[in-house]
């Protein structure tokens, strides 16, 4: 009785977020980060709150950007140590249906806990509340994006003993237009004026990336695994 | 059918017509250079407005140029090296990384000190510049990441794969950048100018062009010549090369 | 062409790490019913041998073919007869071992609970089911990895050292589980440094030199 790939997606995405509730910390990482990082910014700035109204969709972007990237390290690389990965590998399904799967699993476990934190730290930053659909949508189309390119990152770096620096060195110069558009989009939206031409440009990217990303971050995998 | 590509690109006649081309590419790279710059930096007439100032177009320009170019070639050189296993390939790509990154490095240079007299500042965050320095963190990623292997045949496959997910981004970043510039300076800033140019200040920037293309093809031989010493160098063809 | 097309053949197999030249021109068959025991002292690419059999890994020269077809052409099917055990055992330290069996068997093929904990009884480790793999001793990690080997119901065995951290039992279950394996009609590729004892199966030896 063979299974099939449908089965074999959920069973992995089960198998991820089983994985992740029994680390409960290893989730929560990430979010404290990203409200770490969130606090620097206005502790730097001598609190001007006109002056860090006009920086928070930036302070908000970079931070969402620098924590999802943090755990993306760990993708594959937990499963390489130990060696599921080359059972996952060696299943009799395809590589990609497995890459897909864990990626998927890893944006709901850091990029969709992220847009739910995200109200918090965007009353912090002074980010009206009227924003807050606009922001949340564009951070969790662009975490989406960000978890796929950093998929292709962790694919490649998954072999290396200091892979999480180089990671980061692959993955940002990539996500840089995310950043711009993401934060352009939250921009406006504070601002009042139409932030459908930024989110249009992003849910494009999205679509773009996640449609090639699968190849290429099985690929990487595949040359990593050897 | 393609056994005969294969033997040309097999590393013996690689390394072989490498060493013949490149002193003739920097020669004519020489006597290209040579003209532009004389021409260029003595007898083309001063810019209308940037006076004396524009004159560093002839080095930033086809530097810009090339940054891309020599991305490019990497990026396809892996991909060829990838699809079809042609180790030659990634010998080519891991040549032309560090050229291009020099390029790269020399436009980020020349066009913040053509900067300073038009904006006051070295740094202003044009749009192009911006392309140019996230393009320069793009090799440097493809160069980090060739060199983390301990197996130096998976790190040309990684870098190759990493090559060309960059030059898919290339035209993004550099689409994204044009638009978060737009949004923020508007036409405050005057870009770094391509009015319609006169002849008599066009023929030397093309000289330049293809002399830092020329140049470009000589260094990518010589450093060729080592990447294949290097890659080959239990093979017996390199023993005797090295001792003759 | 390839003659030995019932079983599985790897053909004049070279491997490159860098410079070194792991694997030098080696061949090997196995049929239905036979074990094969892969000897040789450390360093002398048993383990890529493996890797190079099960597909992880592809060799520069060579080929490996499975019923006279090669494996990177039938790659899904051929991953569905084997069963790969790793000098690691495998598992994740925060699954209990049914869960570990679960979610890497589960993938091969629709398996029942009670399939699993079946195969777990049969390698001796059925108490530690419901425990997380990180509490388990290395010998029970290797049991609890035969068992899912055992799960997978696979036709080609490759497992590599499988008598590591087993004591004499263990050595002896594994022993049966080969012989009963082999009886049945499958087969099996096991790296192992030192001498098998599987009594009636017809079993033989490569040498893997430096």
């Amino acid at each position: 009785m063979n299974v099939g790939v449908f089965e074999a997606f959920t069973l992995v995405v089960r198998r991820e977020l089983c994985l992740s509730f029994r680390r409960p910390e290893q989730l929560l990482q990430p979010l404290v980060f990203f409200l770490i990082v969130t606090t620097l910014f206005p502790l730097g700035l001598s609190l001007q709150l006109s002056l860090l109204r006009d920086m928070s969709p930036g302070v908000l972007w970079v931070a969402a950007l620098l924590s999802s990237l943090l755990s993306l390290d760990a993708l594959f690389k937990g499963d390489a140590d130990d060696g599921t990965l080359e059972q996952l590998a060696l299943s009799g399904q395809g590589l990609m249906v497995i890459v897909v799967a864990k990626t998927c699993a890893h944006w709901l476990v850091t990029g969709a806990a992220l847009v739910l934190v995200s109200p918090v730290v965007g009353t912090a930053l002074g980010i009206p509340v009227a924003a807050f659909a606009t922001m949340m949508l564009s951070l969790g189309v662009g975490t989406l994006t960000l978890s796929w390119l950093g998929a292709i990152g962790a694919g490649l770096t998954v072999g290396l003993k200091r892979g999480n620096v180089l990671l980061s060195l692959i993955v940002l110069p990539l996500a840089m237009p995310l950043l711009i558009f993401g934060a352009g989009a939250t921009d406006r939206a504070i601002s009042g004026t139409n932030a459908a031409g930024a989110l249009y440009f992003l849910a494009a990217l999205c679509v773009f990336t996640c449609t090639l990303a699968p190849f290429a971050a099985t690929a990487a995998l595949r040359i990593t695994l050897e | 059918m393609w056994t005969w590509f294969y033997k040309l690109a097999s590393p013996p006649s690689v390394y072989a017509a490498a060493g013949a081309l490149a002193p003739w590419f920097l020669a004519t790279a020489a006597v290209a250079i040579v003209y532009g710059l004389v021409d260029g930096l003595v007898f083309a007439p001063p810019d209308y407005q940037q006076g004396d100032a524009f004159r560093i177009v002839y080095v930033h320009a086809p530097s810009a140029w090339m940054s891309l170019f020599s991305y490019t070639s990497m990026a396809l050189a892996g991909a060829i090296a990838l699809v079809w296993r042609i180790k030659i390939g990634h010998a080519v790509a891991a040549a032309s990384a560090p050229i291009g990154a020099s390029f790269t490095l020399l436009a980020l240079v020349t066009g913040s000190l053509w900067g300073k007299p038009m904006w006051g500042t070295y740094w202003a965050w044009d749009p192009r510049l911006t392309s140019e320095l996230i393009l320069l963190f793009l090799y440097f990623g493809v160069m980090s990441l060739r060199s983390a292997f301990e197996d130096p045949a998976r790190g040309d496959r990684a870098a190759a794969l990493l090559g060309i997910v960059g030059l898919v981004n290339v035209p993004i970043i550099h689409f994204s950048v044009t638009w978060w510039n737009s949004l923020h300076q508007g036409a405050t800033v005057a870009k770094i100018g391509k009015p319609a140019m006169s002849l008599s200040m066009l023929w030397p920037l093309l000289a330049m062009l293809l002399g830092f293309m020329l140049f470009y093809g000589a260094v990518l031989c010589m450093r060729l010549q080592g990447e294949v010493l290097n890659r080959e160098r239990q093979a017996k063809w390199v023993r005797e090369a090295i001792k003759s | 062409m390839n003659t030995a097309a019932d079983g599985l053949s790897v053909e004049r197999v070279h491997v490159w790490r860098g410079d070194r030249h792991v694997l030098k021109d080696v061949s090997l068959a196995l049929r239905s019913g036979e074990l094969l025991h892969v000897a040789g002292p450390n360093g002398t690419g048993k383990t890529t041998l493996l890797r190079v059999v099960c597909g992880l890994l592809r060799p520069e020269q060579g080929q490996v073919t499975w019923l006279g077809q090669s494996i990177a052409a039938i790659r899904a099917e051929y991953q569905g007869i084997l069963a790969y055990a790793s000098h690691e055992p495998a598992l994740k330290a925060d699954l209990t071992a049914l869960e570990n069996l679960r979610f890497a068997v589960g993938l091969k093929r629709r398996v029942a609970r009670d399939e699993l904990r079946d195969s777990l009884r049969r390698t001796g480790v059925e108490a530690c089911a419901d425990l997380p793999a990180r509490v388990l001793s290395a010998g029970q990690r290797r049991r609890v990895a035969m068992a899912r080997v055992i799960a997978m119901q696979a036709s080609l065995w490759l497992l590599d050292e499988p008598f590591t951290n087993l004591d004499a039992a263990g050595a002896d279950m594994m022993t049966s589980l080969l012989q009963s394996h082999v009886q049945a009609g499958g087969s099996a590729l096991v790296v192992a440094h030192h001498d098998l004892m599987v009594g009636t199966a017809p079993m033989r030896r490569l040498e893997l030199g430096p």
